[in-house]
């Protein structure tokens, strides 16, 4: 074991896949000579040359039509988007070419392409730079939809979603950055297609995703001192949905609080609700609730940018109404 | 170094005159068989055009795109590729399917959306994609495809294929957003694509002067320094020695080429629109006279390669052609239900393996798979 943090776990499992695949490219806005907005491409330049870590004119639906080009041409691009909130630049690419033309083409043409996109708020970077959009994402038949939440995930994703003969949208959390934690030498491969149980409990589901992970897990501590046992899933995958690891946690539990850092009207917390609602309905014990971030623009103050997104608080309050306290 | 042809409005590369005669000095030197398949190809997708939107007229087909007067912008460069060349073209090219000898049959099904079309049912008419032929799907948003090329043609490089990507868009096409960010892409990374706008002077019902406020498309390549060539569309072999000498300079390292096609819309948009509504008359009847086929035809006559009684038994074979073509897809069945579930992903996720038992339960077959 060492200690890495996210952005070295996303970093490693770049260089590991350009080592491994030539095919492997990155492109992006600043990835090259700045390493990338976030610093997570550092050194992959000097390591893999200017033909393979490409600093690309400034346009989201340029640099993103042009990795679905270079995926029908053969190789594997990872793009890096520098948030989420500028991906609607390239969304027309996204979800009318890259999400739609395995389909649309009757199977001739499959675009393997992996978009890495920072995600959600913290970091006083305001409305446009915080916003949490993965539900959109998730609406979209074609696409798999990724956010790792752990070192372990960030680390182990990339190569699984480099495989996937059609698009992934990976999800890194800003917030999530600088998070530090224990990597095996040689991490193992991640499963992309479940969901993960983070911290097992008898007396409430909490569902969440991302960024809000932490603090879930640490509103299931604060839970624990009140004498709540939370369990704490990890969605992992945001499309397709897992519904089984959902359905068996709540057959457990009885009550279920989603945690969402997104809009709460028309988010995945709805879905999220509605799955369970569908499929849950007679193992539910009392109403679902929701923690999702005020419905306004995530402002750039730093305590109006507290009030507005998911709190540790607010968390436990919801856990607690479902168990009639 | 970049060059351009086409600063003004006078400034056009034509080789092949409407009379028939050609420039000796840019006659790009095609063999009788290079012409006479050209012509061929031509005179089939004008037929195949006429056939099909009779048949959007009779209710068999939804809808249709005809190209009809704008051959040569599709095929002169169909000849001037080689055969795994990298299209990704706009939905006025189905003359390059025809040179490159995707099936009528093929063609048609695909506008029936019948179990024969290769895109299953799933795709408008005319929106046609064929992988052996290395032919993206045509994307209906305008523009998208200029910047996906200019990827593709990245790839083409990155790999060492001396291939080299085309791609396609109208004169609207060039206000998109995925124009500006396809040729700017293209010259700064010197990808092997060659860009051709076709400007045939209306984007539906809006003329060119609402498109841009530049003379010629060409001046655009200027600004991203690119070569740019204006190009009479309607001479086959000025389309086709454009993007053969586009091709050289692709496949040499020495980046994209910009070539406008100027050409004139015969037909309305589609089968959606009645072009006497919006746009003169009498200009529709200038362009006649320079008609492309009709050029090709008087330069093959005068060549000792054509005349009255091939010209009838060329026009026979074609219309016998797509006659059967038809004929024939009027007898296939539609596509399998359950297959409109297939192709979201390469593997089927859980909740679409579930609607498709839930349709086959309901059909009272088995369980998938």
């Amino acid at each position: 074991m060492r200690e890495v943090t996210y952005r070295e776990a996303v970093r490693e499992a770049m260089r590991e896949a350009m080592r491994a695949d030539e095919r492997v490219l990155l492109l992006g806005e600043d990835v090259g000579r700045y390493g990338g907005a976030f610093g997570v491409s550092k050194g992959l330049l000097e390591e893999f040359g200017e033909e393979r870590v490409r600093d690309t004119p400034l346009s989201e639906s340029g640099f993103v039509g042009a990795g679905i080009g270079a995926a029908l041409g053969g190789l594997r691009p990872i793009v890096e988007v520098m948030t989420v909130n500028f991906s609607l630049l390239a969304l027309d690419q996204i979800v009318n070419t890259a999400a739609l033309l395995r389909h649309m083409s009757g199977d001739q043409f499959g675009v393997p392409l992996v978009l890495r996109m920072t995600t959600g708020a913290g970091r006083q970077l305001a409305a446009q730079h915080s916003h949490s959009l993965e539900g959109w994402y998730a609406h979209v038949p074609g696409l798999r939809v990724l956010a790792p939440a752990t070192i372990e995930d960030a680390r182990g994703m990339l190569a699984p979603a480099l495989a996937d003969p059609d698009p992934v949208v990976l999800f890194e959390h800003a917030g999530l950055y600088n998070l530090k934690g224990p990597l095996p030498e040689a991490p193992a491969p991640v499963d992309i297609a479940r969901a993960a149980v983070r911290r097992p409990g008898r007396d409430v589901t909490l569902v969440t995703y991302g960024g809000s992970l932490g603090k879930a897990l640490e509103a299931a501590a604060a839970l624990a001192e009140l004498g709540v046992d939370a369990e704490v899933i990890d969605l992992r995958v945001l499309r397709p949905l897992d519904d089984a690891t959902l359905l068996a946690s709540v057959a457990r539990t009885h009550r279920a609080v989603i945690v969402d850092e997104g809009w709460r009207t028309g988010s995945l917390a709805g879905e999220v609700a509605a799955r369970l609602g569908e499929q849950a309905f007679y193992d539910l014990d009392a109403p679902i609730e929701r923690v999702c971030s005020a419905e306004v623009p995530i402002p750039y103050a730093r305590h109006l940018e507290l009030a507005a997104l998911p709190r540790v608080e607010g968390i436990v309050a919801a856990a607690l109404r479902t168990l009639g306290r | 170094m970049t060059t351009t042809v086409g600063l003004d409005k006078d400034d056009l590369l034509t080789i092949l005159a409407p009379d028939g005669t050609v420039d000796p000095e840019l006659d790009p030197g095609l063999d009788g068989a290079q012409c006479l398949r050209m012509y061929e190809a031509m005179v089939q997708t004008r037929v195949m055009d006429e056939r099909l939107m009779n048949l959007q007229r009779q209710g068999r087909i939804f809808f249709y795109l005809a190209s009809t007067g704008q051959e040569a912008c599709s095929i002169g460069p169909a000849a001037a590729l080689t055969p795994d060349d990298w299209w990704v073209p706009g939905y006025r090219q189905p003359g390059a399917f025809v040179y490159r000898e995707v099936p009528l049959k093929l063609l048609v099904a695909q506008c029936y959306g019948n179990a024969w079309d290769v895109t299953k049912g799933r795709q408008m008419p005319v929106h046609y994609a064929f992988r052996e032929q290395n032919m993206v799907s045509i994307s209906s948003p305008i523009g998208t495809q200029v910047i996906q090329a200019a990827g593709v043609a990245m790839a083409m490089k990155r790999r060492g294929h001396a291939k080299v990507a085309i791609t396609y868009i109208g004169d609207g096409g060039t206000s998109s957003n995925d124009f500006h960010a396809g040729m700017n892409f293209a010259a700064v990374d010197k990808a092997p694509v060659i860009v051709i706008c076709e400007n045939n002077g209306w984007a539906i019902s809006v003329p060119t002067p609402r498109q841009t406020a530049s003379e010629t498309f060409v001046q655009k390549a200027v600004a991203y320094g690119m070569t740019g060539v204006r190009v009479d569309g309607n001479d086959v072999f000025a389309t086709y020695k454009a993007v053969r000498d586009a091709r050289e300079r692709a496949v040499r390292g020495e980046g994209p080429t910009f070539l406008e096609f100027v050409t004139y819309r015969l037909a309305g948009h589609s089968s959606s629109d009645d072009p006497k509504r919006y746009r003169p008359e009498a200009e529709c009847e200038a362009w006649r006279a320079k008609d492309p086929i009709e050029r090709l035809r008087l330069y093959l006559e005068a060549r000792g390669l054509w005349d009255a009684a091939r010209e009838e038994a060329l026009l026979e074979r074609c219309r016998k052609a797509i006659n059967e073509a038809v004929n024939d897809n009027e007898r296939v069945p539609r596509p399998e239900l359950i297959s409109m579930f297939e192709d979201v992903w390469a593997e089927l996720p859980p909740d679409l393996a579930a609607a498709l038992d839930e349709e086959r339960q309901a059909r009272g077959e088995g369980r998938f798979p």
